[in-house]
């Protein structure tokens, strides 16, 4: 964009045949990507899965191994950082600790010659309600106001792109709650396009149009962050995003609407259009909240899947909703959440339960089997400590 | 007060405090003895000395007691000529050392971080110098710019220096050898802070739409300032009231005598201790002010 000027609209990025290689390692292998203008979309990602390298490509301040990166159609590949439509919200703000908070904020307006740059300064910071104290230094500031001092910093140029590296980390619950409806309420208002990128799954979910899961340098799924949810297709995303319990069998036999797997000679069944793949060894799953508790042994009725029955081993409690661990011979710890109708939980530790679930609320997996672990590392843990905790009390009842 | 109340618990933990303050003065006096005693007596000695007359009829060097503030006006006009050359060659200096220490410092700092054996090596060079005398080196300099040196030999036949022309005795030589020596003193402070420096703050430059250029004096100048700071006051103060550089048995001449030298010829040879007392003191007393101005201009008070 030229001198003077804010962009009118948010324009669209486009990553395509991206690599990048460090010395010893991959960050990024061959990722393509579209955003379209307008959107605000985030990566999401645990540490280490390449996002925040794929957001340094996107503002210059690292170069690609191979593949392009187009900035509203334009190639920016070989554009130099301060030349590139883009502002940043840097995950440690990178606040001029030599200048006063207004300087600070009007230091981009005054490097493009923008006419008034003080006062529309001023106007973002009242954005971020921060006004009364532009002439601050960053250092005499509270860590969550350096961050809306940062966004305000970026959000002022108007860019046409705005790159949000885990801007919301460091703030407590209920500012991060309102900074983030302000960031949706500035996306929207401007129509800027905005890529964040953040490990925080809620954070995603709640204020993107479309989520990117990001693992080891390759997207694994986008989407719409409640297709995403509901639909997972890999473990990886089924258990990064939300909780999931997950079982593997070979599939059995298939209607004309689903297949039937067979786990630890149980049949369950899943619908085929929810379905990645419908022959040889799948992983199919299920969230914990759609699963249904019962203490007595359900009547079978078709297109419902029960198992059980099994033994609750751990109840927990967290306000709206109980979370129940049912360990089912055969299969493993289930988890279970189930909605607080009625005070306390509804089975204690030691009941017996069986679970159940609508045909409908499966999904199957696209994963090789051998490259899925049976049961998530953290249902895993949580089994052996549940292990050790009933040897030990075995131990003191044998004294 | 209300400790009291609780009985002679409350004493130790009054006194604690008071007992620690105490021996932090004790150690002090080491400190406060030894300035009294080399600084502070020999000052006050220098002071009375500049006001002091001859004594009538008496020897060359006898001089007794008085008010003869005459003699500051007098160094004045006899010597102001010193004054102009000490502070034009130690600005200039500065300058220079500047010029070639801030992009050393600046390469040994930031560029060389991800080899540290270069950084290493590097400052080990800076310091290397220090390994041999400053007069050694000072004299060494003299041979490589004399006159029948191939150096000077080589600028006469490209006739960038004229047929006549001599290096050693001018103001470029002068100023070449204090440039020169006090390089390591401009280089390592500012090393000190650009090493620290955080380079993310130069990305968000970028980001923000600055140049490499606009970058380096919005953002890396500031936040080096101190190093800046610290790095020219110590090149510049020893460098004005210098008389090694400037003398005509180094890199000097009759045409290039600072303050440092006419102290030196009137305390040594001329005898005359009233005059190189007054020059001392004017000398220091403009480098306070020019020091204070310069601290305050700067603006580095909240970065020290």
């Amino acid at each position: 964009m030229g001198a003077g000027a804010f962009a009118e609209a948010g324009a669209d990025l486009e990553l395509v045949g991206i690599s990048k290689r460090f010395p010893g390692f991959t960050a990024i292998e061959d990722l393509d990507l579209r955003i379209p203008a307008g959107s605000f979309f985030a990566l999401l990602g645990p540490s280490g899965c390449g996002k925040t390298t794929t957001l340094r490509l996107v503002a210059g301040l690292e170069q690609p191994t191979a593949g392009r990166i187009l900035i509203g159609g334009k190639d920016v590949t070989n554009v130099k950082s301060f030349k590139r439509p883009v502002n940043t919200v840097f995950q440690s703000y990178a606040l001029f600790p030599h200048m006063t908070v207004i300087e600070n904020v009007a230091f981009g307006l005054r490097r493009r010659a923008i006419k008034d740059p003080v006062a529309k300064a001023h106007e973002a910071l009242r954005l971020v309600e921060l006004d009364h104290l532009a002439s601050r230094k960053p250092q005499q500031l509270s860590g969550g106001q350096q961050q809306r001092v940062a966004l305000a910093r970026a959000v002022v140029n108007r860019p046409a792109l705005l790159l949000l590296d885990e801007p919301l980390g460091a703030l407590d619950l209920k500012l991060r709650r309102q900074m983030q409806l302000e960031l949706k309420s500035i996306q929207t208002e401007v129509g800027l396009t905005f890529l964040h990128v953040t490990h925080d799954q809620e954070e995603a979910m709640t204020m993107a149009d479309t989520v990117a899961v990001m693992n080891k340098g390759e997207i694994e799924q986008m989407g719409a962050p409640e297709e995403l949810y509901e639909l997972p297709r890999t473990a990886f995303v089924a258990n990064f995003l939300g909780q999931s319990n997950l079982f593997t069998g070979d599939v059995t036999s298939s209607t004309g609407t689903s297949i039937v797997v067979v786990v630890a000679g149980i049949k369950l069944e899943v619908p085929k259009e929810r379905a990645q793949r419908h022959t040889g060894q799948v992983t199919i799953g299920v969230r914990p909240e759609k699963l249904i508790l019962h203490t007595s042994a359900p009547t079978v009725t078709p297109g419902t899947n029960t198992l059980g029955p099994g033994r609750v081993t751990d109840v927990s409690f967290s306000g709206v909703s109980t979370q129940y661990q049912i360990a089912i011979p055969g299969i493993g710890l289930i988890t279970v959440f189930a909605q607080n109708m009625v005070f306390g939980p509804v089975v204690n530790v030691g009941a017996e339960a069986w679970v159940a679930w609508t045909v409908d609320h499966g999904f199957g997996l696209l994963d090789e089997p051998e490259h899925t672990p049976k049961f998530s590392a953290d249902t895993d843990t949580a089994a052996i400590a549940m292990q050790t905790r009933r040897e030990l009390l075995a131990e003191i009842e044998d004294d | 007060m209300a400790f009291a109340a609780f009985g002679s618990n409350a004493n130790p933990v009054e006194q604690a405090p008071r007992r620690k303050s105490w021996i932090a003065w004790v150690l002090l006096v080491p400190g406060l003895a030894y300035l009294a005693l080399f600084f502070l007596t020999p000052f006050v000695s220098l002071i009375l000395t500049s006001f002091q007359e001859p004594v009538e009829f008496g020897d060359v060097g006898q001089f007794q007691a008085a008010f003869k503030w005459e003699n500051y006006t007098a160094v004045i006009q006899q010597y102001w000529p010193h004054f102009l050359r000490a502070f034009g060659y130690a600005i200039a200096a500065t300058f220079f050392a500047l010029l070639i220490s801030y992009p050393l410092a600046y390469f040994i700092g930031v560029k060389a971080r991800r080899w540290p054996l270069l950084q290493a090596l590097m400052l080990t060079l800076v310091i290397a110098p220090f390994f041999i005398s400053f007069l050694l080196r000072t004299l060494a300099w003299k041979q490589l710019m004399s006159d029948d040196a191939p150096l000077v030999t080589a600028l006469k036949q490209l006739t960038i220096l004229p047929a006549d022309g001599h290096l050693t005795g001018t103001a470029f030589s002068v100023i070449f050898g204090l440039t020169y020596n006090f390089i390591p003193f401009m280089t390592l402070p500012i090393y000190t802070t650009l090493e620290r420096l955080d380079t993310r703050y130069i990305e968000a430059g970028s980001d923000l739409y600055a140049s490499p250029a606009t970058t380096f004096w919005k953002v890396t100048v500031p936040l080096s300032m101190p190093g800046i700071v610290s790095g020219t006051l110590l090149t510049f103060i020893p460098a004005s009231g210098d008389y090694i550089n400037a003398s005509a048995s180094f890199l000097g001449s009759a045409q290039t005598q600072m303050v440092g030298n006419v102290i030196e010829a009137n305390f040594l040879g001329l005898l005359n201790y009233p005059a190189a007392s007054a020059l001392s003191v004017l000398l220091m007393a403009i480098i306070l002010v020019i020091v204070a101005v310069y601290v305050k201009r700067s603006g580095t008070e909240d970065l020290l």
